[in-house]
């Protein structure tokens, strides 16, 4: 395993009275994809936004190059070089496009031969640059926010849930944005359910249950092993296809 | 690089829907006031146009101060029930900075020193307004963000101190403050009477409204306001500090306010501690009616409440005060989130 890019050592997140993070540990390799899985409600999405400062860990530390981010503010975690999509996609509806793409390059105007690269993978997003990003699909708004992530390059990207909802031609094309990314050095953690999604994509995967990490691994391993999968994440290959 | 491009290129997206029907209640509810006057034994056309063009003029004053209400909920819903004291002291510092122009203010023969001196002394009370915005928004605004009920009741008291302060430094009564010279009296055009300073609060706040749809929609700062106003929190996500942008937003919402009050003094002819509390009461149901978060929908709604008051006010005197919640009611029941609702809360 490569070294890792983020650490998490021992996060506990409260929301309100809730506990939701009970300790969590876990490394995210740098250059590599990790897959972060779990059942509904296993604190997965917490975990992001603890990452982004969102949530703060009520104890613990998350580490991304030396900095400790649990001591830092939303924006400065943001302007590290660390990338998130939300999982419900945080596109801005009243403004364009373009105008989302301006917001999210933060060193000066998008660059344009970095924007055809983009749009190899996202032809929609070309063909309707001057729309309101409100008008777009469900699945062309899923692409505008990983287009935002992608706009500059980025050390970290964290994206909840990319498949959600999405048919599975379009799946396909998230799949080959993040190879994409990851070739070109980006270090990425994705929140994900479905599995299939999940395999075909990560490196190293994260279980978490009950707030807690209940597996740490490579996804071959995982994907090869069907008794675990039954019994981290409650479900069978072949029931997911 | 990829091999699949299952998005088409050529889908086609819906058309966005221009929504003009609010637009159109402005000509809707004038048109409807016209037969009235005629019906009522109140007067003529060019009367009703009289009190239309005038309406809107008090309209525009209204939206100077809703439209800075408006922003800073939307930015970091914040409701700050004391945006009327910066409406109070545009009408003071109007009073106050005029006093070194006063002989530019008051020479008959010169509309442009006239209004030289109306811009200065407003101009240095919007910039001491913002400056008192900025320790307003550090004292009494921030130690309640995030909490609505202690909002409304710190902000509230922060106005009825500062109300008092205004006391204070510039007594109980009320202190004149006339429009210029050049600017009293009315513009007649064959039977058509237009007072000129309302003319000209008419022009400055449409002059206004456009810097800031421009402001708004062409520059970066803009465009970080509306996506703010939107998502506060994917904006700061991409990096950007939406506390620095809220506070630049508050001042610039208080020096506006401000102008509004200077010119709302001069339409009153006085300056007093009560002025920007009255006028928050049009300032809520306004901000009601447009839909939090949009300066599109305050300036509609603004004029629409001043056009309403001025007919309301000559033919029904008895229910004009219940005008603008007439008004602000039957929009809910039509659009209960507002005619432009912004700010997803």
């Amino acid at each position: 395993m490569k070294l890792p890019l983020l650490k998490l050592e021992g996060v506990n997140t409260h929301i309100g009275p809730y506990h939701i993070l009970y300790g969590i540990d876990f490394e995210v390799p740098e250059g590599e994809l990790t897959m972060l899985l779990g059942r509904n409600g296993a604190g997965k999405t917490t975990t992001l936004r603890t990452i982004m400062g969102m949530w703060k860990a009520s104890a613990g530390k998350v580490i991304f190059e030396g900095k400790i981010l649990s001591e830092m503010t939303t924006p400065q975690i943001g302007n590290l070089g660390i990338a998130y999509v939300p999982e419900n996609k945080g596109i801005f509806t009243d403004l364009t496009v373009r105008e989302n793409m301006v917001l999210a390059a933060r060193n000066g105007a998008p660059d344009s031969a970095r924007l055809d690269w983009i749009f190899t993978y996202m032809p929609a997003l070309k063909k309707f640059w001057e729309q309101p990003s409100g008008l777009l699909s469900g699945g062309q708004k899923q692409m505008l926010s990983i287009a935002r992530a992608m706009v500059e390059p980025r050390r970290l990207l964290l994206v909840d849930e990319p498949s959600k909802g999405l048919a599975p031609a379009i799946v396909q094309n998230l799949v080959e944005a993040f190879k994409a990314m990851k070739q070109a050095g980006t270090t990425i953690l994705v929140v994900e359910q479905n599995f299939n999604f999940a395999k075909s994509l990560g490196d190293t995967v994260v279980v978490m249950d009950n707030g807690k990490v209940a597996h740490r691994g490579t996804m071959a391993d995982l994907a090869a092993n069907e008794a675990l999968q039954h019994k981290l994440l409650g479900l069978s290959l072949d029931s997911h296809q | 690089m990829s091999t699949t491009q299952v998005i088409a290129a050529d889908e086609s997206l819906p058309k966005k829907k221009l929504d003009l029907i609010p637009v159109f209640l402005i000509p809707v509810v004038a048109l409807i006031a016209l037969p009235l006057y005629y019906a009522m034994g109140m007067g003529s056309a060019s009367d009703w146009l009289t009190a239309t063009i005038a309406g809107i003029g008090m309209g525009l004053i209204i939206f100077l101060v809703a439209s800075g209400f408006s922003l800073v909920f939307g930015l970091m819903d914040v409701l700050n029930f004391g945006h009327g004291i910066f409406v109070t002291l545009g009408a003071y510092f109007g009073v106050a900075f005029l006093a070194p122009f006063q002989t530019w203010y008051d020479d008959p023969e010169s509309i442009a020193l006239n209004l030289l001196a109306l811009f200065a002394a407003a101009g240095l009370g919007m910039l001491v307004t913002a400056v008192v915005g900025l320790i307003f928004e550090r004292i009494i605004v921030r130690p309640v963000y995030g909490n609505h009920l202690s909002q409304i009741l710190v902000t509230s008291g922060g106005m009825i101190v500062a109300g008092e302060l205004c006391v204070v430094f510039w007594g109980p009564e009320t202190l004149p403050l006339l429009p210029p010279t050049s600017l009293t009296g009315a513009l007649v055009i064959g039977t058509f009477a237009m007072e000129k300073f309302r003319l000209m609060t008419l022009i400055v706040g449409m002059i206004l409204f456009l810097v800031m749809v421009l402001l708004l929609n062409r520059t970066k700062l803009g465009l970080l306001i509306r996506a703010s106003v939107q998502d506060r929190e994917m904006v700061e996500a991409l990096g950007y500090k939406v506390k620095f942008l809220f506070i630049t937003v508050f001042a610039v919402g208080a020096a506006l306010a401000s102008l509004g009050g200077t010119f709302y003094g001069m339409f009153i002819n006085g300056a007093n501690n009560g002025i920007g509390p009255a006028m928050m009461i049009n300032i809520f149901i306004v901000i009601i009616i447009a839909g939090m978060g949009s300066v599109g929908g305050a300036l509609i709604a603004a004029i629409l409440v001043g056009i309403a008051n001025n007919y309301a006010g000559l033919l029904f005197p008895n229910f004009a005060a219940f005008t603008s919640i007439a008004v602000m009611c039957a929009v809910i029941l039509w659009r209960p989130q507002g005619l432009y609702p912004v700010a997803k809360r």
